[in-house]
């Protein structure tokens, strides 16, 4: 069986290299896109993401890869938020209010309160909402590592995992194929490298369901 | 759910090599990095530091080429530094494979660095390192900031200069106090609380690391987010491990390996 190969979204983030290197360590192949025809055939698509929400939509606007990212996530590609991914889905966020998310999920980033350290930095733990794709087979009370400051406060019914920082937020969300983590698993050891070993099982199994489908 | 208080080991290096001296002076071999690199993270080391304390031009790119070795053996938060004096300086640490990049003397001598740092890659990216030294006597709990490794006096105040970062950009503090540094006397516990009391972002305490007790101390007492330590686990004076359990048992929040 040939290797599952994973879209990355290139848009210049500091952590691709080890969301690809964790990536490649669980047998994914891997394929940096920072053009729209790199999507066009994928499988599996993944946007990391660290740092400010208005640079990363306005890379993704100048790659001319917003359309085709949206486009690619409805049709039902497997897509996995790291971080900044996360937040990228929503309407919009705070932090940038003059740049418009994907738009993938209703609602908008906000800041973090400022009764808390900021930014949220370091090693937290979350609590289940529902059953998980990406959480399955991950220990309750394992700890992934966090660094943001702007986070996804409102309650849906996406959220699969919550994580407290001053108020609750989204720490992980699945919605059908739209996979998302607050978190970064390529940082977070053994329970990050499951949350990432199980994005690639759904994948995998999505993209052969969809072959013998078609 | 409680954030876990961090604790990180620092990897002093030449560039090369992982080094380790008294204040700053007096180096001596300490080992190879990415194999001390791969040990820490086995054994449930929170982050990791890595430092090149003698950030001389012409040996940065074996620098760079360590930040790349330590990078692949981790699946923990990597922070590197040592002689960042420009957003390209920041760019290739951080495209070597570092999630944090600190900045210390370029950034006291020209403070909008800080600006220029977090705006490119984000205030989660960017560590202000104070080197301070205690001015006017054990009771006056004043401290002054030190550059270029140690050997230079700058006359500014650590608790404002602190302040001033965080206002500039920068996301956490890793703060070494220079009495203490080598000493294994203790963290400077008043040094970390006053500076953690007067800033939003998380502090990272350094400097005087021995006993257990000495990182519960500046959990409790300084208010520290993290602690770093260099040369007692390089010597495995103190098992990572044990010192979590120890913190685990006096009520801080730490993570301990499942």
């Amino acid at each position: 069986m040939s290797a599952l190969q994973v879209t990355l979204i290139d848009y210049g983030a500091g952590n691709l290299p080890s969301v690809e290197r964790a990536l490649r360590l669980l047998g994914a192949d891997t394929l940096r896109a920072s053009e729209p025809a790199a999507l066009a055939s994928s499988r599996a698509i993944v946007l990391p993401g660290v740092g400010h929400f208005g640079a990363l939509m306005r890379a993704l606007d100048r790659g001319r890869m917003l359309a085709p990212l949206r486009e690619a996530i409805c049709g039902g590609v497997p897509f996995l938020g790291i971080c900044l991914g996360l937040q990228a889905l929503y309407t919009m966020s705070e932090e940038d209010p003059s740049h418009a998310g994907l738009g993938i999920l209703p609602g908008r980033i906000q800041p973090l309160p400022k009764t808390a350290k900021l930014p949220h930095m370091g090693w937290n733990q979350v609590r289940r909402q529902r059953s998980s794709v990406l959480l399955r087979n991950v220990s309750e009370d394992a700890y992934f590592y966090f660094a943001h400051s702007y986070a996804a406060l409102e309650a849906s019914q996406s959220a699969v995992a919550i994580c407290e920082h001053g108020v609750p937020f989204v720490a992980a969300l699945e919605q059908g194929s739209v996979l998302a983590v607050q978190f970064h698993p390529e940082k977070s050891g053994e329970p990050g490298a499951k949350v990432l070993a199980n994005y690639l099982e759904y994948a995998r199994q999505k993209s052969l369901a969809g072959g013998a489908a078609g | 759910m409680t954030l876990a208080r961090r604790i990180i080991p620092c990897l002093d290096t030449d560039g090369a090599r992982v080094v380790k001296g008294v204040q700053f002076v007096g180096l001596r071999d300490a080992g190879e990095p990415a194999e001390l690199a791969a040990r820490y993270n086995r054994e449930g080391a929170d982050e990791l530091v890595v430092l090149d304390i003698a950030a001389s031009r012409d040996r940065r790119p074996t620098f760079l080429e360590t930040i790349r070795c330590v990078a692949e053996q981790l699946a923990i938060p990597l922070t590197a530094g040592g002689g960042v004096g420009s957003l390209e300086d920041g760019r290739s640490i951080l495209w070597n494979g570092a999630d944090k990049l600190t900045v210390n003397t370029a950034a006291v001598q020209r403070p909008e660095l800080i600006e220029e740092l977090s705006r490119e890659f984000g205030a989660q990216a960017v560590v202000l390192a104070i080197d301070a030294r205690r001015v006017g006597g054990p009771q006056a709990n004043r401290w002054e900031v030190i550059i270029r490794g140690g050997r230079e006096t700058t006359g500014r105040d650590a608790v404002t200069w602190a302040r001033e970062g965080v206002e500039r950009g920068a996301g956490e503090i890793l703060l070494t106090s220079m009495d203490r540094d080598g000493t294994r006397s203790g963290f400077d516990c008043a040094l970390t609380a006053a500076v953690s009391g007067a800033v939003s972002v998380p502090v990272i305490a350094s400097g005087g690391a021995d006993r257990p007790e000495d990182f519960l101390a500046v959990f409790v007492e300084g208010r520290a987010d993290a602690a770093l330590a260099a040369s007692i686990f390089h010597d495995n004076v103190q098992g990572l491990g044990a010192l979590k359990q120890f913190l685990a048992s006096r009520g801080i929040p730490v993570r301990l390996s499942s």
